[in-house]
């Protein structure tokens, strides 16, 4: 038996007050903040963005009303924050940050640190526009760029969503298979900054879903060794493909969490992306994050009219479904993909991994790339995407990537 | 703490890869004595880093751990947190270059004083890029001959003046601010000790000749660093919340032009450049001191 993550080591002192399960109208920063919580964080290190900054400030008055004794380091940038949670978890402490954007694009650096020290930290990054221009809406070009970092990375559709994956986001990450970071992210101002019913789990339910962090390389005077050392030819060749093959874990750890989540809290995820009425579709569109509820109304209403329609939701985009996608997409005639963010003259990033995903496949997968900016996306919109499906079925499909809702741009 | 009464324990070892007659090593292993087995090391990119440990040869005998370049104040607040909040009494300290102190680093550690973090921070000041190959940095002296700086036909070196980064931290108003040199060994060890034991954050800044940079005999290292301190081109303080407590005065100060014969990156100074590097010389001591040299 594990012992209980709100437990001290040696003293058995309890870290967090005692916190009951209860409903809760939050935002979806809240939810994130306080899934942290839950989680029995150790240090947070983080520096404020818009539309993170409620993360922060929602952390900040947990430690100051002594809700939690984590060590909360106010540093003086993002390349800070991630630095100081690469040392307080080397040192052996669960660890969190969340950040946006700009603040994500001056971690960069950092990212690949986390990941090649195999330090399972856990970041939520409410996705928003990266400059030029400047601009504070939603846009997934912040996180869709670091794909190659060695991170975990995920989308969440609603706030429910967001703070269950906080909780599981620890599991998965600190599982010894897998020992790699885990960003997820959540849309701006649609989930950071909008209300909704969350379902909070109680702290002893946490505590026995995920037990405390138990690290393998620790800064330790006890048992002296070198992390992060200045390393020849000779041996980073493999450190790659360890962390290649950790990813790759990570596939069947994330299965076995949400299975396990599911049976404790009711709340079924699915693992890396999630089929709804995909089982007959001839047509089926790939969508992340809260574009996805849109998805599914138009889903309802066109199967009303009898069109064969279905969707995905791409949860994980770290370790990347492709065996997933390849089976559920196997009687699809016609697959659309969702892209927030896209990868400049070649397509939308999550477009560019279905199709190498599919290669083989014979058919068309079309990309449509919506909501970039923060661009509403409507239902209109949606219905668009599918309408398009539907005529390419009829062979006539006029474009590969259409920009839905674009001045001067031909859909 | 005495010379004769330093432990013989080592904690960073013989076999490292520093150049002959390099001073950081010696700065290294001398404070790791004092500072003892409950350590943990930070290294950003810099010598030691190199010279420290090249996997799977590694001169530590304490914890070390290396992110990147420009974080050591971020780096070691997030251990010495986490050792706060798993009540571990560790002394956490990182040890940057110039480079990684005056230039590319100043941000983390300028925010990691300004929050009183419990670490130690040691800058080894070799007064430019040398992991890189010499290049100039807000260290590197005036008139200095660096790969960046090459004294030219239009440009002599070097046209700026060494940055005062002790004076810096000393304005953050941290419980101690230190400027040493391993020539100055008792002084050295002294300062180190008195760092070990306060809490809060601590900013130690140690002079570290560099035979290779600088162009000298390696045998001449402590040489150099004595007529550093003696010249006034480098000066020994410390300070306790921003308020210097003790400053060393050299008992005969000598002219810059001593210190600078022997080190080749000088080489091509005119008499008009010695005048120009002297007069900082001069007005620094006279802040320093409150009187004319
Ligand atoms: C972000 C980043 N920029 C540049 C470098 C390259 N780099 C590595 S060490 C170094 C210079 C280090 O100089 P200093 O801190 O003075 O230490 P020294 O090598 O002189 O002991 C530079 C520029 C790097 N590692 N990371
Ligand atoms: S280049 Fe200079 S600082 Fe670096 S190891 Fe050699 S002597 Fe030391
Ligand atoms: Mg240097």
């Amino acid at each position: 038996m594990p012992d209980k993550g709100h437990k001290y080591g040696e003293g058995g002192e309890s870290m967090i007050q005692k916190l009951e399960a209860k409903k809760m109208v939050i935002t979806g920063d809240h939810a994130a903040a306080y899934a942290a919580l839950l989680a029995d964080v150790e240090v947070v290190a983080a520096y404020p963005i818009t539309p993170q900054t409620l993360i922060v400030e929602d952390f900040a008055t947990f430690v100051d009303d002594g809700i939690t004794d984590a060590e909360f380091i106010m540093v003086e940038s993002e390349h800070s924050a991630m630095s100081a949670v690469i040392g307080s978890e080397a040192a052996g402490a669960r660890s969190f940050t969340a950040t946006s954007s700009q603040g994500l694009a001056l971690m960069h650096e950092m990212l690949p640190i986390a990941s090649g020290l195999h330090l399972p930290i856990v970041m939520p990054v409410v996705n928003r526009t990266v400059a030029a221009p400047i601009g504070i809406w939603c846009e997934y070009n912040d996180m869709m760029p670091q794909r190659d970092t060695g991170w975990m990375q995920m989308y969440s559709e609603d706030n429910q969503e967001v703070l269950d994956m906080v909780i599981m986001g620890y599991k998965i990450a600190e599982n010894h298979d897998v020992l790699l970071p885990i960003m997820m992210g959540l849309d701006a101002f649609i989930l950071s900054h909008t209300v909704e019913p969350v379902e909070a789990p109680s702290s002893d339910e946490v505590a026995d879903f995920l037990p405390p962090y138990k690290p393998i390389a620790v800064l330790d005077p006890d048992n002296p060794m070198a992390i992060g050392t200045f390393t020849p030819p000779e041996y980073i060749q493999e450190l790659r493909y360890q962390t290649h093959r950790c990813m790759k874990n990570a596939r069947k750890v994330i299965y076995d969490v949400t299975k396990e989540f599911a049976s404790k809290f009711g709340r079924n995820y699915h693992g890396l992306i999630e089929e709804y009425e995909t089982d007959d579709a001839e047509v089926i569109l790939i969508t992340m994050g809260t574009v996805t509820g849109t998805a599914r109304d138009v889903v309802d209403a066109y199967r009303k009219q009898g069109k064969k329609v279905g969707l995905i939701k791409l949860r994980f985009f770290r370790p990347f479904p492709a065996e997933e996608l390849r089976k559920a997409l196997q009687n699809a005639e016609v697959i659309g993909v969702f892209d927030r963010a896209v990868s400049y003259g070649v397509g939308g990033p999550a477009w560019i991994d279905v199709k190498s995903a599919l290669y083989g496949f014979d058919k068309p997968v079309l990309n449509f790339l919506a909501g970039i900016g923060g661009r509403d996306i409507v239902r209109g919109d949606v219905e668009k995407m599918f309408d398009i499906m539907l005529d390419a079925k009829n062979g006539k499909a006029k474009k590969e990537i259409v920009w839905i809702n674009t001045r001067g741009v031909e859909e | 703490m005495n010379l004769n009464d330093l432990p013989e324990d080592e904690y960073f070892t013989s076999g490292h890869t520093a150049c002959p007659g390099c001073v950081a090593p010696i700065i290294v292993r001398n404070m790791m004595k004092i500072l003892g087995k409950n350590t943990v090391v930070y290294t950003p990119a810099n010598c030691l880093l190199v010279f420290g440990g090249t996997y799977p040869y590694i001169a530590w005998k304490v914890p070390y751990f290396h992110e990147a370049f420009e974080n050591t104040g971020s780096s070691i607040s997030g251990a010495a947190r986490a050792f706060k909040k798993k009540r571990k009494d560790v002394t956490v300290v990182g040890i940057a270059g110039d480079g990684g102190t005056y230039d590319i680093g100043i941000q983390a550690l300028s925010g990691a004083a300004e929050r009183n973090e419990d670490v130690i921070y040691v800058c080894y000041d070799n007064e430019a890029y040398m992991n890189t190959g010499i290049q100039r940095s807000g260290s590197t002296p005036y008139g200095a001959s660096t790969t960046t700086t090459p004294p030219g036909k239009k440009i002599p070196g070097k046209l700026e003046h060494k940055k005062d980064m002790a004076e810096i931290m000393r304005a953050h108003e941290v419980p101690y601010v230190a400027t040493m040199s391993v020539s100055h060994i008792a002084d050295f060890l002294r300062k180190v000790e008195k760092a070990k034991k306060i809490k809060g954050f601590r900013y130690l800044h140690v002079f570290s000749p560099c035979p290779t940079g600088w162009r000298f005999d390696p045998s001449k290292s402590i040489e150099i660093a004595r007529k550093a301190v003696d010249s006034g081109m480098w000066t020994l303080y410390e300070a306790e919340y921003g308020e210097i407590m003790d400053i060393y005065k050299p008992k005969k100060k000598i002219p810059v032009e001593e210190y600078i014969k022997g080190q080749g990156r000088f080489r091509h100074f005119t008499p008009e450049m010695i005048e120009e590097l002297q007069k900082w010389v001069d007005k620094k001591w006279e802040r320093l001191y409150g009187e004319k040299p």
